[in-house]
């Protein structure tokens, strides 16, 4: 009963999200499913013609050119987020570096590769999480409360060899989420730490390039599991803050 | 007072002068704030991001650099980054002291300006020469997109490191709309606002485009504060509302609050809710309606900050202040130290009122 209250409702209509690495993969499939869904969406990438070609091809999306792994960026970048969607509920942390390609061997992973996997799956989200906390703050003060989601791995969890670089900063990233939503779940901003499983996408491909796409998860799949795994966060919170307000705003007239 | 110099917004020993509703002063360490309030007050801070607001390029008719400094907006919409209110600075950039700073060329409506990859072009000037009101050509995507990637922060010479977004957003800033950062909320960071809560005191916002504070030209600054688009939310009007009913003290960070709050204040203290903007210069002669307190950065006299302080308290007390902030080594400007000042007893029917 609830459920098909919650559909009729389309929670994510005019919900504000962002979405990193959004031009291919699980991020471009993101960007899809929540434009499907009624939801504002700005996306993040690095690359000025894919950013383009996914804004000519989706009516509405707004995309922003800017390296998360970049401290100079994150301001830019949330800037240019904030100015397109006015404020913000859903930030999703989806821009990933694999580390070095072919997969490597830690003793045979050079420094260089292990930085740039932390620049982007760790300092990234991390600094634009930070960047934008206050406009989630800000939503969720107003009974609008926010989600972060950052994208996760089974490979946070398990030892794979070969994937070291990826997987260390990927099981950073898992517990920096959890730590965040500690701290901040209680002021309404929750956060979530995902694995979208095994996907047909460019990154999987450059990590196992024999791997038959046909036995892999497509990346709209992950994106509905995602999607639903945030409008369940949200509405699991959201009555209560709502009633709040209007409680509120009875008590005051 | 000296200037603070360096670009940290919560120095450990950051300072604070604090004024009772008495008009008795006593010094305090910043970091301790929230020890001065009562369960039932209400903290309200400034949450607006701030713009990387100075543009340096050219000014086409004549070929010479300039340095645009946006100030002022008339709205705060989305979409309203088309025309802005600028200070127009001649060649140079923060190094130099705004007071030393050549003038730039002659200015005319109709010139056009080229700043990185934005194109403007001067549609009016407003009673004066350097101060001009410009639109930006292109979309509002690809007018945020070129200032978020070609302007930098306002900044002056007293701070020698170039400034970076990271310096000057508050803990708390969410929409970019302010030309200088709400400067008092730097005192904020989340630890306050967690011991807040456990301490029975409230916490909201208001959204406020704070303008630039100083042009270091006398005539312009005499102009100080333009005007400033601000918007209150429902919760938070209502949050005012709730707190004075219960006998609790509004406390506003910084004056972009007050100049808010009073400029939306109803007589009965209550404030409207949805978007305004501030016209008015708050001092001796305005009364305040709303707030009782206020965290701010020491000012100089002279300075519109600092005239506002005079809503607060007389200006014997006032020169009291300036003296102990002088003799006790405090800092100034945006990454100094700070002063909390309650209004004065006398000024505050509304308080009496709740205690008898």
């Amino acid at each position: 009963m609830k459920k098909s209250q919650d559909l009729a409702r389309e929670p994510l209509s005019g919900l504000r999200v962002a979405v990193t690495g959004g031009t291919s993969g699980l991020g471009l499939a993101l960007v899809r499913e929540f434009l499907n869904r009624g939801a504002q969406v700005a996306f993040v990438a690095r690359r000025r013609e894919g950013v383009e070609r996914v804004v000519r091809e989706h009516k509405g999306a707004h995309g922003v050119v800017g390296d998360v792994s970049k401290k100079e960026d994150i301001h830019p970048i949330a800037i240019q987020l904030m100015g397109a969607l006015g404020g913000l509920d859903v930030l999703i942390n989806n821009a990933s570096d694999l580390g070095p390609t072919p997969l490597a061997l830690l003793a045979d992973t050079e420094c260089e590769d292990l930085e740039r996997a932390l620049a982007t799956n760790l300092l990234g989200p991390f600094r634009l999480t930070k960047a934008l906390l206050g406009a989630l703050a800000s939503s969720a003060r107003e009974g609008r409360e926010a989600v972060v989601l950052n994208v996760s791995s089974d490979a946070a969890v398990n030892p794979y060899s070969r994937w070291g670089a990826y997987s260390a900063s990927k099981a950073a990233l898992h517990h920096l989420s959890r730590i965040w939503n500690a701290e901040l779940a209680d002021r309404g901003i929750h956060f979530l730490t995902l694995d979208p499983g095994d996907m047909d996408t460019p990154l999987h491909a450059a990590a196992v390039p024999d791997a038959n796409p046909s036995e892999l998860k497509s990346p709209e799949t992950a994106a509905r599991e995602f999607v639903k795994a945030i409008a369940t966060t949200l509405s699991d919170r959201s009555p209560k803050a709502e009633h709040a307000v209007k409680e509120a705003l009875y008590e005051s007239s | 007072m000296k200037a603070a110099s360096l670009p940290v917004q919560r120095p450990a020993q950051a300072k604070l002068l604090v004024v009772d509703h008495h008009g008795n002063i006593r010094h305090w360490a910043r970091s301790k704030f929230a020890e001065l309030l009562r369960p039932g007050d209400l903290i309200v801070a400034n949450d607006a991001a701030t713009l990387p607001a100075s543009l340096s390029g050219q000014h086409l008719p004549s070929g010479r650099p300039i340095e645009v400094r946006l100030a002022g907006r008339r709205a705060l919409a989305l979409d309203a980054v088309r025309e802005f209110s600028a200070v127009v600075f001649g060649a140079g950039d923060f190094r130099t002291r705004t007071e030393d700073r050549p003038l730039p060329p002659p200015l005319a409506a109709g010139d056009r300006l080229a700043l990185g990859p934005l194109r403007a072009i001067v549609t009016e000037l407003l009673n004066h020469p350097r101060l001009v009101r410009l639109e930006f050509d292109g979309s509002p995507e690809k007018i945020w997109e070129g200032l978020a990637r070609h302007g930098h922060p306002i900044q002056y010479s007293y701070v020698a490191k170039p400034l970076a977004l990271w310096d000057v957003w508050t803990p708390i800033a969410g929409m970019p709309v302010a030309f200088e950062p709400p400067s008092a909320g730097f005192a904020l960071d989340w630890d306050i606002l967690e011991s807040m809560s456990g301490r029975g005191l409230e916490f909201a916002t208001i959204t406020h485009a704070a303008s630039v504070s100083s042009t270091g030209d006398p005539e312009l600054d005499a102009l100080l504060p333009f005007d400033e688009p601000y918007r209150i939310s429902e919760l938070t009007a209502l949050a005012i509302s709730k707190a004075r009913a219960r006998g609790g003290r509004i406390i506003a960070i910084g004056t972009t609050v007050v100049r808010a709050l009073e400029d939306a204040a109803e007589f009965d203290g209550s404030v409207r809710v949805g978007e305004g903007l501030a016209t008015h210069r708050i001092g001796t002669n305005g009364r305040l309606h709303v707030v009782n307190a206020i965290l701010s950065g020491t000012h100089e006299p002279g300075t519109s900050h600092y005239d506002l302080l005079r809503a607060f308290i007389d200006d014997t007390t006032l020169r009291r202040v300036d003296h102990e902030l002088d003799a006790r080594g405090y800092r100034t400007h945006e990454f100094g130290d700070s002063v909390y000042i309650e209004r004065k007893a006398n000024a505050n029917t509304q308080e009496h009122a709740h205690r008898m």
